[in-house]
């Protein structure tokens, strides 16, 4: 060992030196955020909570085409439909077992009419099993409140599909 | 009689007086602890629960109190429930002799320092019946080993500690204070302050020596069977250790409970207040260590104790022994 190494080790140096640097980090810039009274910023593609969506005149997307339910690997999502009134088909059930779902996104690209995505939302947390069974009007609702920043997110992503 | 009642209710009075700022502030510690922590790897840590989260720790006591208390089946109940109030007690009739200044102590005792450096040596048999009581592999293998380390860092404390009683002549802690008056001992003894600070980062199982609850090998040590209030008074405990530990550096090498200079605004602050600074000093630094330095592996922190702290401080003993003696400087000549 050189000399000078011994001396370091007596005093101690890599320590002092350390704890220089982390006593000048204490005063520097925090990384992270107060995450639930401030939050990051979120992809127009982050996949968070599924949304049913409506045309702007309230008719329902969905065309019951069941492509989404082919896809999803999780096998999450049940679909029910039947032939309506004016000859146009449309579902009698869509239902998301969102403890199955795995967020993959691939219900989102299988869809032809934009129906069902996923939003911005990922803080849907509840206390019951039974609260994550999604049916048809939850779905809806979401796409109701969530609309304004679906159709922001699908605008803004359509460039690069 | 009416007397004897007067004495008891004078002392539990002055004890009260001590503990429970001792245990607000040992809640506020730990607070301190993280907060730190959490600001040199840049995080905001704790900062929800009250005014910049200082009530975090009463949260968390809270949470524990309604914790369920699971018990083994296999544990010795009686032990396994005993370690951690003994842990605690242990932790606590230490401040019994701690002076918060020239008439501010609970038990002014002529042989304080040893009867801390007893106390100390005995908080091993809190985490040693803990480890055994839970009759399981990771509490008895992390039991054993904090033993072991303790006695081992024990060993260079008591030599530490020789070197200071040698230049005070006295083993009461007002002595060693007021030893102490015109040069604090940490700048005749520095690297034995040093080796007094790493020793007990050791004896207090903090990081880098916190091998007894090791999570990557041990789950978490001794602690591993405890739930509930008994965790909480194992983690209560070892953080008032701590800052006993803290205290006792900064009577036997800060000056204790005096100012650095004697001039007036330094002095005009009450004594107390001074030995909160200097404990709070070290316990920040105590803070920083862990929030900087790896974990030691048991056979390096074996060869620190043995092969270079007691040596070192042996020798250290020898240096300080010889000065007094040859400059005709021993107290009480």
């Amino acid at each position: 060992m050189k000399i000078s190494r011994i001396f370091k080790t007596i005093i101690l140096w890599d320590f002092v030196c350390g704890f220089l640097i982390a006593f000048k980090e204490i005063f520097k810039d925090k990384k992270t955020i107060n995450y639930p009274f401030e939050k990051g910023k979120i992809s127009p593609r982050f996949r968070g909570e599924h949304a049913l969506r409506r045309y702007p005149n309230g008719e329902e997307r969905c065309i019951a085409c069941k492509l989404c339910e082919a896809v999803c690997p999780a096998q999450a999502i049940t679909i029910e439909s039947t032939e309506r009134q004016d000859g146009s088909r449309k579902t009698t059930r869509y239902d998301i077992d969102m403890m199955k779902c795995i967020y993959c996104g691939l219900c989102e690209e299988s869809c032809p009419v934009d129906a069902i995505v996923q939003g911005p939302n990922f803080e849907f947390s509840t206390e019951t099993r039974e609260e994550l069974y999604y049916n048809k009007k939850k779905l809806l609702d979401n796409g109701d409140r969530w609309e304004d920043l679906l159709a922001a997110n699908i605008r803004a992503d359509n460039p690069y599909r | 009689m009416l007397d004897y009642l007067n004495i008891i209710f004078l002392e539990t009075y002055k004890i009260l007086f001590l503990l429970v700022p001792v245990l607000v502030s040992v809640a506020m510690i730990v607070w301190l602890d993280r907060r730190v922590w959490a600001f040199v790897q840049k995080r905001r840590g704790p900062n929800v629960v009250g005014p910049f989260g200082l009530f975090q720790s009463l949260a968390d006591a809270l949470k524990y109190l309604f914790k369920e208390i699971i018990i083994p089946a296999s544990a010795n109940k009686i032990i396994f429930i005993l370690a951690p109030v003994i842990t605690m007690t242990l932790a606590l009739i230490g401040w019994a002799v701690i002076p918060f200044g020239e008439n501010f102590v609970i038990a002014d005792i002529n042989v304080g320092i040893l009867y801390l450096f007893a106390i100390s040596s005995l908080s091993v048999y809190g985490i040693i019946m803990g480890g055994w009581a839970s009759n399981s592999k990771y509490p008895f293998l992390g039991s054993i080993r904090s033993a072991a380390q303790m006695v081992s860092y024990e060993v260079s404390i008591g030599v530490i500690i020789i070197n200071v009683l040698l230049c005070v002549g006295s083993l009461n802690l007002k002595d060693i204070v007021l030893a102490q008056e015109n040069m604090w001992f940490v700048i005749p003894l520095f690297p034995m302050f040093v080796i007094f600070f790493i020793s007990a980062l050791a004896e207090t199982n903090r990081p880098p020596f916190d091998l007894p609850e090791a999570e990557a090998e041990l789950v978490a040590g001794y602690q591993t069977e405890y739930s509930g209030m008994m965790y909480a008074m194992f983690w209560l405990g070892e953080y008032a250790n701590i800052l006993l530990m803290c205290a006792l550096g900064s009577i036997l090498f800060l000056g204790g409970w005096l100012a650095p200079i004697e001039i007036f605004p330094f002095n005009f602050i009450p004594d107390f207040i001074w030995l909160i600074f200097k404990i709070l000093f070290l316990f920040i630094l105590f803070a920083i260590v862990k929030a900087i330095v790896p974990r030691y592996r048991y056979d390096q922190l074996m060869k620190l104790g043995w092969k270079i702290f007691l040596p070192m401080s042996l020798i250290w003993v020898v240096i300080t022994a010889s000065y007094l003696f040859y400059f005709n400087l021993l107290p009480g000549n």
